[in-house]
């Protein structure tokens, strides 16, 4: 453990978990906590001792649906669905997703990309971009195709857009996102 | 009554029926919208997760878009935005501070943020007795599982809108429309949310519950007031059937479908011929 400087997001995030005593409440409740490698009160807990590294490397970090259940419920008002935010940005801006929530950060990584291009979510365009990254890594036949028939039905509906919506002002988006630290390729 | 409006990226994407229900119905009502210019994504929980600045920013761009339209008070149909809307609000409101670092950010000041509202405050604006007063053809047959999921409701610290844990204003729409909503456990669990493309699995567990637990109390339909809660009821619902083994067959409506057919719309003039799961014969 080492000590951090006050502004730094270990100490930030520390101090959104102090006041947990460990009831588990929130674990109670959490949809996923019977999936997860560490529920919600363990990843607590490795926050309030400065145990970073494995609770950057928990994949329960990137199973957890941000369903809120957790901050709602806790009796100290701890807010452990930000605890969550805060941990997963500071594992993907420090590559310490472990490889099983490669599948839900890349996603997101490929949803803000997307974003920062478009101003708007471009669906079938982050689904190629998405799926294909995926393939790159795993190699899944199977993952790549998963649900390709769900694009006829989808067109049947009329729910398929194959051009996306582009917002008109996409400079001051990409100005934005590079403010953020988030320019170029996200 | 005019009200600004943001609807979202899903809303203009593959959940475009959700909006063709949202115009069709309040329309009937004499609400006119006003679509925000060129808004921009709120970015969804791609941004809370992974950008807290971006988080902040991207929804107050759109608050100050909102407010350079003269908007005081804006609709967003769609509760992970409306969320995500109220939490940059407060969050600047509160924090001097943040508000200038992002409003040099995003290029736009947000001093006056419009006032957010979910679909269900529409409909409480416009007065249930009214509402009841408006119905052409009582829903009588139906049995909604009224699904609240989570971001209508919850954090209630951001939304502060019904109970967070047994919320009842949905139910109180739908029976003012005729209709008998069942009691049931489920309506603010999660459905599995943004998962549906990155991890499948996921959404078939958690909506697979949600769908047994609507069933197992007499539901013959459920309602839904999120674009995607009503992906991954509706749309992944035969993918559930497969890997549950369980059929249910349970058509899973916008709340503005049920109010726009109790005003006497088509499901045609609502999308609601556009679900994945059959709609229920008026």
């Amino acid at each position: 453990m080492t000590r951090e400087s006050l502004s730094s997001p270990e100490s930030a995030l520390a101090s959104l978990a102090a006041d947990c005593y460990q009831c588990g409440k929130c674990t109670a409740g959490c949809p996923m906590a019977p999936r997860m490698d560490a529920p919600p009160t363990k990843i607590v807990r490795l926050v309030q001792i400065g145990a970073w590294d494995a609770a950057l490397r928990a994949e329960s970090i990137w199973q957890c649906v941000s369903c809120q259940t957790c901050s709602t419920r806790c009796p100290k008002s701890v807010d452990c669905a930000a605890v969550m935010d805060a941990l997963r940005q500071l594992s993907f801006e420090r590559h310490a997703a472990p490889p099983a929530a490669q599948s839900v950060m890349l996603f997101q990584r490929a949803f803000l990309d997307n974003i920062r291009r478009y101003g708007r979510l471009n669906e079938i365009d982050l689904i190629a971009r998405f799926k294909g990254e995926v393939f790159l890594k795993s190699r899944s036949l199977a993952f790549l195709f998963r649900d390709a028939g769900l694009a006829r039905q989808l067109h049947q509906r009329g729910k398929l857009h194959l051009t996306g919506e582009k917002v008109r002002d996409r400079a001051v988006v990409e100005r934005i996102f590079h403010r953020s630290g988030l320019g170029g390729a996200a | 009554m005019n009200l600004g409006y943001y609807p979202g990226c899903a809303l203009h994407g593959s959940s475009d029926d959700y909006e063709q229900s949202i115009r069709a119905c309040l329309g009937a009502l004499g609400i006119r919208l006003d679509e925000i210019d060129d808004w921009i994504c709120c970015g969804a929980t791609a941004a809370h997760s992974l950008n807290h600045k971006l988080a902040t920013a991207l929804p107050a761009r759109n608050l100050a878009l909102a407010q350079r339209q003269g908007c005081s008070e804006m609709l967003a149909p769609c509760p992970m935005c409306s969320g995500q809307l109220l939490r940059a609000g407060q969050a600047l409101a509160s924090d001097p501070a943040l508000r200038t670092e992002i409003a040099a950010m995003v290029e736009a000041d947000v001093d006056a943020a419009p006032r957010v509202l979910n679909i269900i405050q529409v409909f409480e604006r416009v007065g249930l007795t009214t509402l009841a007063g408006a119905v052409a053809k009582p829903l009588k047959d139906l049995k909604p599982a009224c699904y609240y999921g989570c971001l209508l409701v919850r954090p209630p610290t951001v939304v502060d809108f019904d109970d967070a844990e047994q919320p009842q204003s949905m139910e109180a729409v739908v029976a003012a429309l005729g209709a008998k909503p069942v009691a049931w456990n489920f309506k603010t669990e999660c459905c599995g949310a943004g998962m549906t493309m990155a991890s499948p699995e996921t959404v078939l567990e958690l909506s697979g519950k949600i769908l047994a637990n609507a069933a197992a109390h007499g539901a013959n339909c459920l309602v839904a007031a999120c674009p995607m809660c009503h992906v991954n009821l509706d749309m992944k619902q035969s993918a559930i059937e497969d890997y549950t083994g369980v059929k249910y067959g349970l058509p899973v409506y916008y709340l503005t479908d049920l109010v726009g057919m109790a005003l006497g719309l088509g499901a045609g003039q609502l999308g609601a011929d556009r679900h994945f799961v059959a709609a229920r014969e008026a």
